[in-house]
């Protein structure tokens, strides 16, 4: 069994608003034993249990990896989306018992850089907020470029600042402040390793300018965990287990293979990590593919989908699951 | 011979490759001998990156028959020196001074791009900042397990260690760090009795 689909269960510690749209919880073991340790960048899978629904949704952690008394997240609100994180933010309370998955981290700090140079929007400062903690244990060299919309939105930005002020620098969107990535790009050492979490459009832009400037994909890392987009609901047949199955709108494909007793391979589920790949065996009509691991030949061919996002617009659909 | 193929070897030998242009934002280039051929083939390619390069230039035995062609080729900057040894000290400067961005080429012997490519490695610059193209001479630089000393330019195995005297059965195994191929006794079992001697590759 991979490290991801191992369980932990957990007894909700604290519920803290942390602004209008974040909310951080603190998870501790119900057994009372140590959290297992995890390195900065890594992330969870959350179980909820909303009605006869379970949602499965990523976060990263965002507390120190070295304190194994707890794990916390932090969750901003989406109001429009498939409604988990409006679960957390309306239903979790403290004292609830929830399952969390063991810490996967698809998002590493390469500690053979000689700088770290982190670039975090918005919510996107969550995994950085583990990996500074950890470059504190080891005394590593970073700086942080932070994008908030307002000082109000800016989650964590005093804690930041107070902790760190010559290696955290804040850019407040309503003050018309944006981080100059040409200038910074051009001063750094060599053997500095760009790192970028946010919203798509920053990360395409970090890789592309950074490409321009002759950094190689290697110095560059990026995560962004995309949620599973709604749509039209669509059926699937499961070849191996002799299932048809249906696909809600609001429902993920992944979800709705798990929900039919059909267990499926997964770490990240926001179509990153591509362990849930799987084979089509037959298809009629078009695929939606949301993911950000086929290339651009696997998506021509047909042949793969990813279920934790992607989706089909069709008559029919067979799954090699 | 300028271009020569490899064979199929273990994991751990380069695998040299032939230079490119690429997008970066300051160009290190650093040859030896043939691997001047390269380097104005890439000029041809590129004129501009070639203006913007700094270019490090060891003719070893080729005298003078690149280094004329190199110059107008148009480098930014052109330093020809006698030895690695001698370029040493300016290329660790230039590589202080390096910030991302930079791309390196090196091409020639083995010897010369896995002691460079060490180097800039060791400074910080990303593997896959750094080109390489193999040309001239198949000679390899060997370390000898027992002593550690190098020798450069070893062209045939079993060869004498330039430094402790053994008798050394030239390996692929190819250590990044030191740039450099092992040699071990051959002749440790049974003192004297050594292979016949013949040249690499052939």
């Amino acid at each position: 069994m991979s490290a991801g689909t191992s369980k932990i269960a957990v007894r909700v510690a604290d519920v803290i608003k942390v602004n209008d749209l974040v909310t951080r919880f603190r998870f501790v073991r119900r057994d009372g034993r140590e959290m297992p340790t995890f390195s900065g960048g890594a992330h969870t899978v959350v179980e909820m249990k909303d009605g006869d629904r379970t949602r499965l949704n990523p976060y990263s952690l965002m507390s120190d990896p070295a304190d194994r008394s707890a794990y916390s997240i932090s969750v901003r609100r989406d109001d429009v989306g498939r409604g988990g994180s409006l679960f957390m933010h309306q239903k979790v309370k403290p004292g609830d018992e929830m399952v969390i998955s063991y810490p996967v981290n698809l998002f590493s700090l390469d500690l053979r850089a000689s700088k770290h140079l982190m670039l975090a929007g918005g919510i996107g400062i969550t995994p950085f907020l583990a990996q500074i903690k950890q470059l504190g244990h080891a005394g590593g060299n970073f700086e942080l470029h932070y994008s908030v919309r307002t000082a109000a939105l800016g989650s964590y930005v005093d804690e930041l600042t107070a902790a760190h002020p010559d290696r955290v620098h804040v850019y407040y969107d309503d003050r018309k402040q944006a981080i100059d990535l040409a200038r910074l790009l051009d001063g750094q050492p060599l053997g500095t390793h760009i790192y970028v979490c946010g919203p798509k459009g920053m990360i395409d832009w970090v890789h592309k300018t950074a490409r321009a400037h002759g950094w190689p994909e290697s110095a560059v890392h990026s995560e962004e965990f995309l949620a599973p987009q709604s749509g039209k609901p669509f059926s699937v047949e499961l070849a191996r287990s002799a299932k048809t199955i249906t696909v809600g709108e609001h429902e993920s494909l992944l979800e709705a293979i798990e929900a039919a007793g059909v267990e499926a391979p997964y770490l990240c589920r926001g179509g990153a990590c591509g362990q849930c790949e799987t084979d089509v065996l037959a298809h009629e009509g078009t695929f939606i593919h949301n993911d950000h691991w086929l290339t651009e030949d696997q998506r021509k061919g047909c042949k793969k989908i990813m279920p934790c996002v992607s989706r089909f617009d069709g008559r029919r659909l067979v799954l090699d699951r | 011979m300028t271009r020569f193929t490899f064979p199929p070897s273990i994991a751990s030998r380069p695998v040299w490759g032939t230079l490119l242009p690429r997008k970066g934002t300051a160009f290190l280039m650093i040859a030896d001998a043939e691997g001047a051929e390269a380097l104005i083939d890439l000029a041809k390619a590129a004129p501009d990156l070639m203006a913007a390069a700094d270019v490090v230039y060891l003719p070893k035995g080729t005298g003078t028959r690149f280094s004329d062609a190199l110059r107008a080729a148009g480098p930014g900057t052109l330093y020809i020196g006698p030895s690695f040894d001698a370029a040493e000290p300016r290329i660790k400067r230039m590589l202080a001074d390096a910030r991302m961005g930079l791309q390196i080429f090196l091409t020639g012997t083995e010897g010369l791009m896995g002691r460079a490519m060490a180097l800039a490695l060791a400074a910080g610059t990303p593997v896959d900042a750094i080109q390489t193209e193999h040309r001239g001479s198949v000679a390899r630089r060997m370390q000898c397990v027992h002593c550690k000393g190098f020798t450069e330019d070893v062209m045939t195995d079993p060869f004498v260690c330039a430094h402790c005297g053994l008798n050394l059965f030239v390996r692929d195994h190819y250590s990044r760090r030191f740039g450099a191929y092992q040699g071990v006794c051959v002749d440790a079992e049974d003192p004297g009795v050594i292979p016949p001697q013949k040249e690499l590759y052939s």
